[in-house]
């Protein structure tokens, strides 16, 4: 196959997954767009395999073979609860494999046609692959990070200790030098030491990030999966890479951009971490008056609203109570009451987890709605849910401007003519460690259990 | 004078992170889990990079990196298009 016409080929892969990515706009269309995002994979490795410099087979095929069953076995038994974990996991890969990749290249230049006339790496080509690497590295091992806080190997609390922020720009500066002095002269020790020191960096960049921030975390180490890419088809001169890099790299920037925004807090300080280390603004020891109430008066408080408004957090995929919601939810609609759903952007782990979880549990698409579309319908609800989510709800964030969530924009549950809360005691806080002073507020009334036993009480009631 | 080819790459990098940019404030929020599981995917064409590696017939270090590198890529190509797939059967309108 000619050079041009490989080329022709890679353009055509990029239109796919463009095309792909554009899908994602409805979700009839995002099935299709699924379908030539795997076209465009398979143009893209189709082509390169075509390519004369490549001959042995046998390897290339028992490797695709383990990965892809590897890849397919995880994908089709994952909890969707799960989701977060597995995407922090497939972000490591990406990165391991611009490491691989970078290092190949570095080893073999020749298999890549990145020397000059003397037989040297082009200088243009040690730079790129030096960031392909570094940026590959710090993706690795932040998701390694990401994925242990996930999946609950390692605590989710911020692990601060002193200087840390120091450490980590003299760190990054000595990465930084390294890359320069690589570029002038290629010395092997230098690629090896600053691939080592992104490593290092990666893991530190994430372990003072608290749990409440990973929705930033993933988005943030998905757009560096993509710069990874980029900065490697910078390497081969390959232009699917590039564009691929480029609209990943985007993608994840944006979605951090829309998480941390969600919360009201720069990106900034999110890096920085430690939010929710500290214990804030000490709670009350007093126990203020709360109205507690039992199923059956949830129960009847439900059959006699006109419209119910659920707002579902993380806590509900913890007790795994999404399926009973549902089917509370569709007695409901069977008895003409009108039920929808509030989603915060950050409810969750990742960006729009609870979608995907309300989506498992057959609740229809068209009742799940955005905090914008839901907020202004508050005032004429009569009974709100809320199930497993906390901060989202917290009106302090409204009117306290001493309260640390001042200024995140949340659901506004407190407009509700009645707020049932469902919450496991009344001990617990939310991720960012302060109080909710709804629990307090007379018409909301505190159905204190675990969520899923909640809601099929609440459901045999009905 | 002739442009370098790097040039050319840095331009449709730089027109790429805009497409990307107006295609992602597209997607609704409700399929950003979606988004994020193809992006995975989507990255992984990385693996044109091992195949080159892994390709030429000679034994090296840089072939057991590059059969390294596509096996990773493999599980999160088959992985990140199965279970985007699996996520998106789920989202159903009302029954008719």
């Amino acid at each position: 196959m000619s050079a041009n016409l490989t080329a022709l080929a890679y353009l055509v892969a990029s239109v796919l997954f463009i095309l792909a990515l554009r899908g994602l706009s409805s979700p009839g269309a995002a099935r299709r767009g699924n379908m030539m995002g795997i076209a465009g994979m398979a143009i893209a490795i189709g082509t390169t395999v075509l390519d004369p410099s490549i001959v042995s087979y046998g390897g290339i095929l028992a490797a695709i073979a383990v990965g892809g069953i590897i890849g397919t076995i995880i994908a089709r038994r994952i909890q969707m609860t799960a989701m977060p974990e597995l995407i922090a996991g497939f972000h490591s890969l990406v990165g391991m494999a611009a490491v691989l990749v970078a290092a190949a290249a570095f080893l073999s230049p020749d298999s890549f046609g990145i020397v000059d006339e003397s037989g040297a790496i082009k200088m243009a080509s040690r730079i790129e692959m030096a960031l392909g690497v570094v940026i590959g590295a710090i993706t690795f091992s932040g998701s390694i990070v990401a994925f242990a806080k996930l999946a609950g190997l390692l605590s989710g609390d911020p692990v601060m200790f002193p200087g840390q922020h120091w450490l980590n720009l003299a760190i990054g500066v000595v990465i930084a030098v390294l890359i320069a002095m690589f570029a002038q002269t290629p010395d092997p020790q230098w690629f090896w030491i600053f691939t080592g020191l992104a490593f290092a960096i990666g893991i530190l960049l994430i372990i003072p990030i608290g749990g409440a921030d990973m929705p930033v975390v993933i988005s943030m180490l998905n757009s560096y999966s993509g710069w990874a890419a980029a900065g490697i088809g910078f390497t081969l001169g390959n232009s699917a890479l590039i564009v691929t890099g480029a609209l990943v790299g985007s993608s994840g920037a944006i979605l951090s951009y829309i998480m941390c925004k969600a919360m009201n807090r720069s990106f900034i300080s999110v890096i920085l971490g430690g939010f929710g280390a500290v214990a804030t603004t000490a709670r009350s020891k007093t126990d203020k008056p709360h109205k507690e109430g039992s199923a059956e008066d949830a129960a009847f408080l439900l059959r006699n609203a006109g419209s119910v408004v659920i707002v579902p957090g993380y806590g509900m995929a913890v007790a795994q109570a999404q399926h009973v919601l549902a089917e509370v939810a569709e007695k409901l609609k069977s008895q003409g009451i009108k039920v929808r759903y509030g989603i915060h952007p950050v409810a969750g782990r990742m960006p729009g987890h609870m979608n995907v979880l309300l989506a498992e549990a057959n609740v229809p698409y068209e009742d799940v709605h955005e905090l914008e579309e839901i907020n202004p319908d508050f005032s004429n609800t009569d009974v709100a849910i809320v199930i497993g989510a906390n901060d989202v709800t917290n009106p302090a964030a409204k009117n306290d401007p001493k309260s640390p969530i001042f200024g995140m924009p949340i659901l506004e549950v407190d407009k509700a003519k009645t707020v049932l809360f469902i919450k496991r005691s009344m001990k617990g806080v939310g991720y960012a460690g302060i109080d909710n002073e709804l629990f307090y507020s007379p018409n909301t009334m505190m159905l204190l259990a675990d969520a899923k036993k909640m809601m099929q009480d609440i459901g045999k009631e009905l | 004078m002739e442009v370098d080819p790097l040039i050319w790459q840095l331009s449709i990098f730089v027109l790429a992170i805009f497409v990307g940019y107006y295609v992602i404030w597209s997607v609704t929020p409700a399929l950003h889990t979606p988004l994020m599981a193809i992006t995975n995917a989507i990255s992984s064409v990385i693996v044109v990079g091992a195949l080159m590696a892994a390709g030429p017939a000679d034994f090296s270090a840089a072939k057991v990196l590059g059969l390294a590198a596509i096996t990773l890529a493999a599980v999160n190509i088959f992985g990140g298009f199965v279970v985007t797939q699996r996520m998106l059967s789920m989202f159903r309108g009302k029954k008719k």
